[in-house]
């Protein structure tokens, strides 16, 4: 079990507070288990075919969106009553921005399962598992960064960070292979835009997950990892 | 009659703490005792000039025993013991060495204590009252320093016309003015208020912490507070203390973001230690 943060070991004297915080961190990792689940669903989904799949997909939307909603109000309510500060604070301010990452994130898989459905009708072109496997290190970022948040784990918030190189790496390179794709043979301009878009999709999605690290790292120390990459490397 | 300072009105902006602050006053290895139990031990701070330095924590932290030796409240009584400094700037001496006069340094450094206490005098007389001492006897200096005390205050208009009536008769907040009036009127270096609004209702608690932060571009400020958000509000430094230590001191807004002890955060953040 990694280490917490120790103020997190002491209990509010106002013990409905504890309640509302523990309320909220759930609340966000309902979320984050459903834009997940989206995620890896709208990759099966693209990589099997699988159109009803999809709709699902896209049908859960929606309760994502209730849950920010929902996070909203909450942190909103604790900022009000309870006047948060320190850690308190961090966790709460942070909440509002983690969900709209993980809004984010489901909107993106939202997206990839749309164009899912349109592939579907189609052969499936060549670098769809060049695709796949960004999705597969897309996915595991999000499912670590999450694991990270429930763990108040900053170590593995901050490799969750240093994956997304990988991710860009790679999409760049599928970018180049697609084109090359196209300039061979124009009918399959189509299909090959429709992957570009889902490959960018997973990409902005590991974006999200690499800014989730950041304010999971923000909460624990109250230091930022948010500086220009250079600086870091 | 209206408020001088509704909530709506904009908040004087807070200063922002200089990037190299000058220091007004160091405390230097400072230990204070009540006979055998010693309240202070071993403070180390400096107060930077012009801004507003908060002192925090429980009671019985010494956070009102510290604010207290600055103007030497500590030798009316008996069995009390300073050691260590605290040196005031420019002139480098040490104000609770026995060697300098307690009046001395109260005329250098004024106080503003919880509940509101105006002598039972005028208006105009309690705010007169430090400058007479002084020995100011010119009815034109006087009221000149007494018109531009009770400005400071932000007073001054609600009062201008009635500057005989007893300020016993004023409101509460208005009374806690009168008392910032008679501070300001010797041209203090330093001001120490003692949880200045806490008999106060938010409106008039509010009209306090605005005259406090904009007062903070001419006078040096260490306020002691019981209400955390207060000293968030209004202060440039604040020093967290815990039974008789300073446990944490720097920029307000580092402290209540990101505290570095342990300690701090658990008592910002309400926990149990």
């Amino acid at each position: 079990m990694p280490a917490k943060p120790e103020a997190l070991e002491h209990h509010h004297i106002v013990r409905a507070f504890d309640e509302e915080l523990a309320r909220l961190t759930s609340t966000i990792v309902e979320m984050g288990g459903l834009a997940e689940r989206q995620v890896a669903d709208a990759m099966r989904a693209l990589l099997e075919g699988d159109v009803e799949l999809a709709a699902r997909v896209i049908e859960t939307d929606r309760q994502v969106d209730e849950l920010e909603e929902r996070i909203d109000q909450d942190a909103i309510k604790l900022l009000a009553l309870r006047q948060p500060m320190a850690i308190d604070l961090r966790m709460i301010a942070m909440a509002l921005k983690i969900s709209n990452d993980l809004e984010r994130i489901s909107d993106y898989a939202v997206s990839i399962a749309k164009r899912s459905q349109r592939l579907a009708e189609h052969p499936v072109p060549k670098p769809l598992q060049q695709v796949a496997a960004i999705g597969h290190l897309s996915l595991g970022m999000v499912k670590d960064v999450l694991d990270a948040y429930v763990e108040r784990d900053a170590d593995k918030a901050t490799a969750v960070w240093h994956r997304d190189k990988e991710v860009d790496r790679q999409y760049t390179s599928l970018f180049r292979e697609l084109v090359t794709y196209m300039l061979e043979d124009p009918r399959t301009i189509s299909t090959c835009i429709d992957l570009l878009f889902v490959a960018k999709n997973l990409e902005r999605i590991a974006d999200h997950a690499t800014n989730i690290g950041e304010k999971i790292v923000y909460i624990i120390h109250g230091t930022e990892i948010n500086r220009p990459r250079h600086e870091v490397e | 009659m209206q408020p001088s300072i509704a909530i709506a009105a904009p908040a004087a902006p807070r200063p922002v703490a200089a990037a190299d602050p000058k220091v007004k006053s160091s405390i230097r290895n400072l230990n204070f005792y009540y006979g055998h139990l010693q309240a202070l031990k071993n403070i180390t701070m400096d107060i930077y000039e012009h801004a507003v330095t908060a002192l925090i924590g429980p009671s019985g932290c010494g956070k009102s025993t510290l604010l207290r030796c600055f103007n030497r409240m500590h030798d009316l009584t008996p069995h009390t013991r300073y050691e260590g400094e605290i040196r005031l700037y420019p002139d480098d001496v040490n104000i609770v060495s026995p060697d300098v006069d307690p009046i001395e340094v109260r005329m250098r450094i004024s106080m503003v204590f919880q509940k509101p206490n105006p002598f039972p005098k005028s208006i105009y007389e309690n705010v007169a009252y430090g400058l007479r001492v002084r020995g100011i006897k010119s009815r034109s200096e006087l009221d000149g320093r007494v018109e531009a005390a009770l400005r400071g205050a932000a007073l001054w208009e609600e009062v201008k016309d009635r500057l005989d009536e007893p300020g016993t008769a004023l409101s509460g907040g208005q009374q806690q003015r009168l008392c910032i009036a008679r501070a300001l009127a010797t041209d203090p270096e330093i001001i120490l208020f003692d949880e200045p609004t806490s008999a106060l209702d938010p409106i008039a608690t509010a009209s306090i912490e605005d005259l406090i932060i904009s007062m903070s571009g001419n006078v040096t400020v260490v306020i002691v507070t019981h209400n955390m958000q207060q000293a968030a509000r209004v202060s440039n430094y604040t020093a967290f203390m815990y039974l008789g230590e300073l446990v944490e001191y720097g920029p307000t807004n580092e402290l209540f973001t990101r505290p570095r002890q342990q300690r701090t955060s658990d008592y910002l953040t309400g926990r149990f230690g």
